[in-house]
């Protein structure tokens, strides 16, 4: 189920919020998948699917970037979420720290994405333009969670419980 | 969940430094697997750097996520444009004023233009007898934009190999250069944007005919303005605000043909530093808003939809 939300989040990012990119920045929906992963089924699990989607957002077409680069990015992320989930283990994680969720991860994510690319000179790029996309993107995401986080935490819960009962 | 939680999993449990078994949440991140993906991580990284070993794998992927973005982009296409329907009364009014203004100057162009034009049709038919290579242009459009978070200008258009289009080919839109083609599935191509960091495009000035190298200055923002940048390789020579930018075309016509418009110069200045020139140009091309493309194409190409030819028709 994992890689079918995957791919949905990675295509609607490129097809149809690039339409409505502010400044180029959309909202980053394969991120808030792996954080919802994450929160609900904890720090391995949001790794792998970190690391699984980032390779996709690596691969897939328009990507250009160095392949490995949001891998790691998002890799980080969901363990960064895992780690959340752990400091909220009585059952679903509350209001405020799914946003702070979101918001630490895009940080992170999107940080750790520049970084590798001012290392790897992929393109190189100023750092005043790096602090403002990371700053849209954290807008984004915050602005977009309480849309998308609690449709993708139920989706997560009913599969997790479907599961339990098989 | 809580209950799973609490319950040790058998089998799961491990020994801690003072000896006594200590249940472990599965679910918790395990050190081998971190260690093991951030060392995937940096093979691949490491791979893609030096070469193309995941230009496979890459295709693979573009072929199977290719058409589920045209679809996406061809369902999504009725909702994308509605931003472009709301303009406030101001904005019209103006708008109105602007091309009134630009009418009544094309038409006094028009007027005035008669010798111009006779002397332009002998170099084009001049033109055309000395270079018999024509140009024709596969119509596609633009299924996604890579976003800015990835720090690159890319897009994907969906016209690939099958409709003749191959890696190195030059994009156009109607009003200027957009790019050229990174690499091609089946059905979709990769296209380079000119404002990506990476991009590097000759460009000649239109009045002085001095050549340079048009970047892109890596301002992921749109709107269009100054996201180009010209350096002349003659230092001493500055252009002139709104002086049009063109190509200067590749050896073989890839990945750039000659003759198409980039941009508008804004502002030039000379840098003291490391004594160059370099203009500010605006792209013609709104890349804020980009939609039909064409890819240019040898004369003749076969393909699996009709290309628009060198003469301007239809061709099927």
């Amino acid at each position: 189920m994992s890689g079918l939300l995957v791919a949905i989040g990675l295509i609607l990012q490129v097809s149809l919020f690039d339409a409505f990119a502010w400044q180029g920045v959309v909202p980053n929906l394969v991120l808030m998948v792996v954080v919802a992963g994450a929160l609900s089924r904890g720090g391995q699990a949001g790794m792998v699917l970190g690391f699984t989607a980032g390779l996709l957002m690596d691969l897939a077409p328009p990507a250009d970037t160095v392949a490995g680069r949001w891998a790691l990015a998002l890799l980080v992320a969901g363990y960064v979420a895992g780690r959340f989930r752990q400091d909220t283990p009585t059952g679903r994680p509350s209001v405020t720290a799914v946003v702070a969720t979101v918001a630490t991860c895009s940080f992170v994510a999107t940080s750790i994405f520049a970084l590798t690319g001012m290392i790897l000179q992929d393109p190189a790029i100023g750092f005043g333009e790096v602090l403002r996309v990371i700053g849209i993107g954290l807008f984004w995401d915050v602005l977009l969670t309480p849309l998308f986080l609690p449709v993708l935490l139920t989706l997560y819960a009913r599969a997790d419980a479907e599961a339990r009962r098989a | 969940m809580t209950q799973l939680q609490s319950r040790p999993a058998a089998g799961r449990e491990g020994i801690n430094r003072r000896g006594s078994l200590e249940p472990r949440d599965p679910r918790s991140p395990r050190r081998s697997t971190a260690v093991a993906l951030l060392l995937a991580c940096a093979t691949l990284i490491t791979l893609d750097k030096t070469g193309g070993v995941l230009d496979p794998v890459r295709r693979v992927t573009g072929e199977v996520l290719g058409p589920a973005e045209s679809a996406v982009s061809t369902v999504a296409r009725p909702i994308t444009s509605v931003p472009g329907w709301f303009h406030t009364r101001d904005g019209l009014k103006s708008r109105i004023a602007d091309l009134q203004e630009q009418n009544a100057k094309l038409q006094e162009q028009v007027r005035t233009s008669d010798l111009d034009r006779n002397r332009l049709a002998e170099y084009d038919g001049l033109t055309r007898t000395a270079e018999s290579i024509g140009y024709a242009v596969v119509p596609s459009r633009v299924i996604a934009l890579g976003p800015a978070q990835s720090f690159h200008r890319t897009a994907t258009i969906d016209a690939g190999s099958a409709s003749g289009v191959r890696p190195d080919m030059t994009v156009v839109a109607a009003q200027g250069l957009v790019g050229r083609v990174l690499r091609v599935t089946s059905t979709t191509a990769t296209v380079l944007l000119i404002t990506d960091g990476d991009s590097t495009v000759g460009g000649r000035v239109g009045s002085s005919m001095k050549v340079g190298f048009v970047h892109g200055d890596s301002d992921l923002g749109d709107g269009g303005a100054n996201q180009l940048e010209l350096q002349l390789v003659d230092r001493s020579s500055i252009p002139r605000r709104g002086d049009t930018v063109v190509t200067w075309g590749s050896a073989k016509a890839a990945p750039y043909v000659s003759g198409v418009p980039i941009g508008q110069v804004t502002s030039a200045y000379a840098s003291v530093r490391d004594s160059s020139t370099t203009a500010a140009i605006a792209p013609f091309v709104d890349f804020g808003a980009l939609d039909l493309v064409g890819v240019v194409v040898p004369s003749g190409t076969s393909s699996d939809r009709a290309i628009i030819d060198a003469d301007g028709r239809l061709k099927k």
